[in-house]
Formats: structure tokens, sequence, C-alpha cells
């Protein structure tokens, strides 16, 4: 039904959009935090910088992270030889790719849940003698939980259908960066290759319907379980 | 004991207020936005003073001179807020659990049983807040702060936010867990009624400012003869004893040094000591003890003080047998009509109907999941 090919375009998406909105949780998390409850000079600043990829063109995104992530650029080069990372034209590049374009989608979830916690709660949850992180642990997460479990999969959704930012950070090469869309789009490049795209955009269609039901059934056994528990 | 001295400026509003609570209840008293949360906020920690100094015990909870600021978790107060605030991803059991972890061991002096035994919520603990009723909110509110063996307990209008029956409801739990706990609780309201039932201790606040501090009787007596509409406002505390109850009738006869007082609802135990406030519009002025009215209560008193400002009304404070004060607004066309003058004795008269139950202790609590 699928050729070996598409086979490994349809791994490597749901490789690059799982490692993507994992590593991303807890950044998104703490960014959701400063911008809800911080108050500090530069705050729109920050919130700008994280709406960047959600309005920038992506291809900008994504020649901006090959200047700083590239193997020569600084940051990339930094992460090569300390740690053994590198992002240019592999698998990783395209998560974090991923990763940046879904980050504001994700953030901006957390924080609306955030921003609907009564802080007198964790204002009563301290005068019962806990500590603010134990606060934050036992209080502030699980009643932002659903917000997360929102944002993550939307910024899963996001990172499979992520086309402009990967392409032009981490190219088109089968086997190594070429997600379902980069797949879909080799096909509409191809004659003939009118199925294939057809059948990639199927999928695609599918997985982030799929996403969206995991994530309703899973917010709603948390739901039940808080009470439970 | 909590000693309070702080001056706090937000917003073009601004709190100077000094004065100190001891055992039993303190009431911050006073009308709405005249700084009574923001204290209790402040004693909390979840607030800062620009100056001033808070000391609970012995133990220095802020002090902007020297620097000190304890943070709210290691204050060891608990808080009850006026809509109870129970976390609701979490049953009513893990609500009452939520501070344990925090008390240390040598230090828990409330026992989980007796706490939900006084409170009454034994059947709720398996539910979740979102379950329970306003009032059942409350009372798990009031349990989860006092199973952290506090120091001190504050309470921010714990009974605004509920409906007449469900404070009726409340009100016995929290005068019983004033007697039964033994923790010095500082207790904002503006309710006469409450503050008088409740409080050993009555500070009176206004517009950020402590305008006096005493007991219940004396800071609630009407500071003014005024012809504003303060006079609803102005009440006398009577204190007597329960000397008998009439359930035909559905009333209680109270003893009291000046006469017999008679006050809706069954009160128990017989004997025991019952405080009640009467609202100084609520008294009639009569020459004898037994004029022809539907009135029960005449309590003989001699005029101690007649205050005027030339308006409409006078205000007639009464010595009592026994030495309490009663407070009385009358027109001052009654008054010349009656011909009473300072150091005469006179009948002060009270309707029965105009004494709130609430202000009264010991009625029966309704049922659990009665209305």
């Amino acid at each position: 039904m699928f050729s070996a090919e598409e086979w490994t375009a349809i791994q490597l998406s749901l490789k690059v959009a799982t490692i993507a909105t994992l590593a991303s949780v807890p950044f998104a998390l703490a960014t959701a935090m400063v911008l809800a409850r911080g108050r500090f000079f530069g705050k729109s600043v920050l919130d700008g910088i994280v709406h960047l990829p959600l309005v920038l063109p992506p291809v900008v995104t994504g020649w901006l992270l090959l200047l700083t992530f590239g193997r020569r650029a600084p940051v990339g080069a930094f992460l090569a030889e300390h740690f053994g990372i590198v992002f240019s034209f592999r698998w990783t590049g395209a998560a974090l790719a991923a990763a940046v374009m879904g980050f504001p989608l994700m953030v901006r979830a957390i924080r609306l849940s955030i921003e609907a916690i009564d802080r007198r709660l964790e204002e009563a949850a301290a005068s019962l003698g806990a500590p603010p992180w134990w606060v934050f642990a036992t209080v502030t997460l699980p009643l932002a939980a659903r917000g997360i479990a929102a944002g993550a999969v939307l910024a899963f959704a996001k990172a499979l259908g992520e086309f402009g930012a990967t392409i032009t950070f981490v190219s088109n090469i089968p086997g190594q960066t070429q997600t379902i869309p980069a797949a879909i789009y080799t096909y509409t490049q191809t004659p003939g290759g009118d199925f294939g795209a057809l059948k990639l955009s199927l999928v695609a269609a599918t997985l982030a319907f799929g996403a969206l039901i995991v994530s309703e059934l899973s917010v709603a056994r948390a739901g039940r379980a808080g009470g439970r528990a | 004991m909590i000693s309070v001295d702080v001056a706090l400026e937000r917003d073009g509003f601004s709190l100077v207020a000094a004065f100190e609570g001891e055992g039993g209840l303190t009431a911050l008293f006073g009308p709405s936005g005249c700084g009574k949360t923001t204290i209790i906020r402040l004693v909390a920690g979840l607030a800062r003073p620009d100056r001033g100094r808070i000391v609970l015990d012995g133990t220095v909870l802020d002090d902007t001179e020297t620097g000190v600021r304890l943070a709210p978790h290691r204050r060891r107060i608990g808080l009850v807020f006026q809509d109870a605030q129970l976390f609701p991803h979490l049953s009513v059991a893990q609500n009452l659990g939520y501070g344990r972890f925090f008390t240390p061991r040598d230090r828990r002096r409330v026992d989980r049983e007796r706490v939900i035994e006084v409170l009454g919520i034994g059947g709720l603990l398996g539910r979740r807040p979102a379950t329970l009723s306003g009032g059942e909110r409350q009372r798990v509110a009031i349990g989860r702060a006092l199973l952290t063996s506090p120091d001190l307990l504050l309470m921010d209008e714990p009974l605004a936010a509920l409906d007449d029956h469900r404070k009726l409801e409340i009100l016995p739990f929290i005068e019983h867990l004033r007697d039964a706990f033994a923790i010095p609780i500082l207790y904002v309201s503006h309710s006469v009624e409450e503050v008088a039932r409740l409080a050993a201790t009555v500070v009176r606040m206004e517009g950020g400012r402590v305008v006096a501090v005493g007991r219940p009787a004396e800071v609630l007596a009407p500071r003014r003869a005024t012809t504003s509409i303060d006079r609803f406002e102005a009440v006398s505390v009577l204190s007597g004893r329960i000397a008998a109850v009439d359930p035909a009738y559905g009333v209680t006869r109270i003893a009291h040094p000046a006469g017999e007082i008679v006050v809706p609802g069954l009160l128990t135990p017989i004997g025991a000591a019952q405080r009640l406030t009467v609202g100084a519009t609520d008294v009639t002025l009569a020459r004898t003890r037994s004029p022809a009215t539907s009135v029960r209560t005449a309590l003989e008193g001699r005029i101690e003080a007649i205050v005027s400002d030339g308006g409409p009304f006078a205000l007639v404070t009464l010595e009592l047998a026994g030495g309490e004060k009663l407070h009385a607004y009358v027109t001052r066309l009654g008054l010349d009509a009656l011909g009473a003058r300072e150091g005469e004795t006179v009948a002060a008269l009270i309707k029965t109907v105009s004494i709130d139950e609430r202000g009264l202790s010991g009625l029966e609590v309704p049922q659990e999941g009665s209305s």
C-alpha cells in the first residue's frame, strides 16, 4: 500500500512531531508561566519574540534557524563541538524547526489556562504551609493540565504539517529529513505523482485528527482521575 | 496574641492601622472598602506593608525596619476566604489533608476526627468541591485551615457569600470552634450581629483607619447623635441567661437584671449565658413597663443621656439594672410627648421580631442537606 520511502516519511514525521512536542513542553510551560505571572520590563518584547514564528513567513524562520543552528553558525558549531548535537540536514533539525513553529501555539494555550486559575487557590495552599514549588506541582500544574494537553496537541498537529521552515533549514532528504509534507511536495513536482500525494495527504489528515481525539480522551480522563485521586 | 502596626499606600487607598488581638475572636468590623481584607492579607503575608510590624505570639512576621519578612507558608496562620477556595481537583478528604504534610508532628494539636465531627463534614469526605453547597464548602474550608493547627486563624467574611439560612448553619460552628480548639481568630465582617455574637474584641475600621478598639458593647454603641442613616447600624449588646423556652410560641425567655427579654427561636441549654444585639431604632420608650401593646419585652432603665443635633431624632442612652447600656433612637417629637428627662426611670420596649436570631448562640443547627 505504501512504498518503503513513504513509510519512512510517515515514521519520520511521527518521530519529529513527537520529539518536537515533548521537548517543547517544559520550555513552553516556563515561558507561559513567566508571561502569565511575571511583571517585568520587556514582557511585551518577550511575548512578541515568542509569537514571531506565527507571523513570520516560515521560510524566514527556517533561514534564521540556518543562520543560528547551521554547522558553521555560532550556536550550531558550539552544540556540535561540546554536545555532539547536530541539527543541519538531520531529523533533529526537522524536529527543532517543528518545535519552533509550534511553540507559540503551545505557549498560548498554556498561558490562557494558567491565567484562568484563581490565584487565591495558590494563596490558600501557601497558607496551609505549602512551599511555592509544591503549590506549583499540586495546584497550578493540575489546574493547567487541560491547557497543557491542548497546547501539546496543537503543537503536535502543527509539527506534522510543518513544511516551509523545515525544508529551508534541513532541506528535503529522503530517509533523513523528508517528512510527510515534504514527500507530498516531492510528489506534486513529479509527473504522475498525484496518487502518492493523495495517499500521504489522507495519512496527514488521519494523524492530525487522531491526535485531536487522543487529547480529548486523555483530558476527559485526567478530569475524572483528578476527581477520584 | 497578634499585634499589627502597619501602613500601606495603594492606588490612592491609604491604610494606617494598629491594634492588638488577645485570645478568642477579634473582629475587624467596618464597611466594605475600609481596609479589613487588606489587613488579613498583610497578616497572612500575601501583601506587604510599606512600613510597619506584625508580630504573632512573639514571632516577628513582618518588620520593614529590620527587613524581616516571613513567607506565607512559614507563618502558621490559617486562612479562610469569603468563597471557600477549595482545590477543585481534589476531594474533600484531600482538601482537608492538604496542609497536614507541612505541619510537624509535634505541632499537630488539632485532631482530624474532632474537626470533622465539630464541623459535621463526615458525610462529605469522598465528594468533590463542585458538588457541595456553599455552606458545606465553607465548613470544609474552615476544617482545612484548622487541621494545620495554626497559631492564628484568619477568616475573611466567611459568611458573606452565603444566604441567611446558610449563615445560620455556619455561625454555630464558628462559635463552637472558637471555644473547642482555643485558636485565636481574626475575623473580618461588616455584620453587627456576627460581630456582637462572636467577638471578644472589636476593631472598628473606617476609610483605612482604626477608629475604635474594645469590647463589642462599647465599640458597637452609637458614636454620636446623628440624623444620618447611620442610626440603623447602631446597636446595644445585652447579656443574660436563658431562663425558659416556650415551644408553643417558638420563643425563648432570657433573664436580664432589668427584666425578661423574649427572643425568637428555641435556645438551649437553660441557664446558658446569652448575648444579643438590639438595634437602637427597635427600642420604644414608655412611662410604664406594661402599657397595652403586643410587645412582651420591657426593660427598666435610668436615662443617662439624651443627645440630639437638632434634627428629627434624639439618641437616648439608658443605664439598665446590672450596668449595661441600652441605646434608643426616638424622635424628639415623641420624647417631648413622653416628657422624659435625664435621670428619670423609663421602660424600654423591644419587639421580639426585631431581634435577629443570627445574633443568638445555641440555636439548633439546621440538619445537613436541608433546604
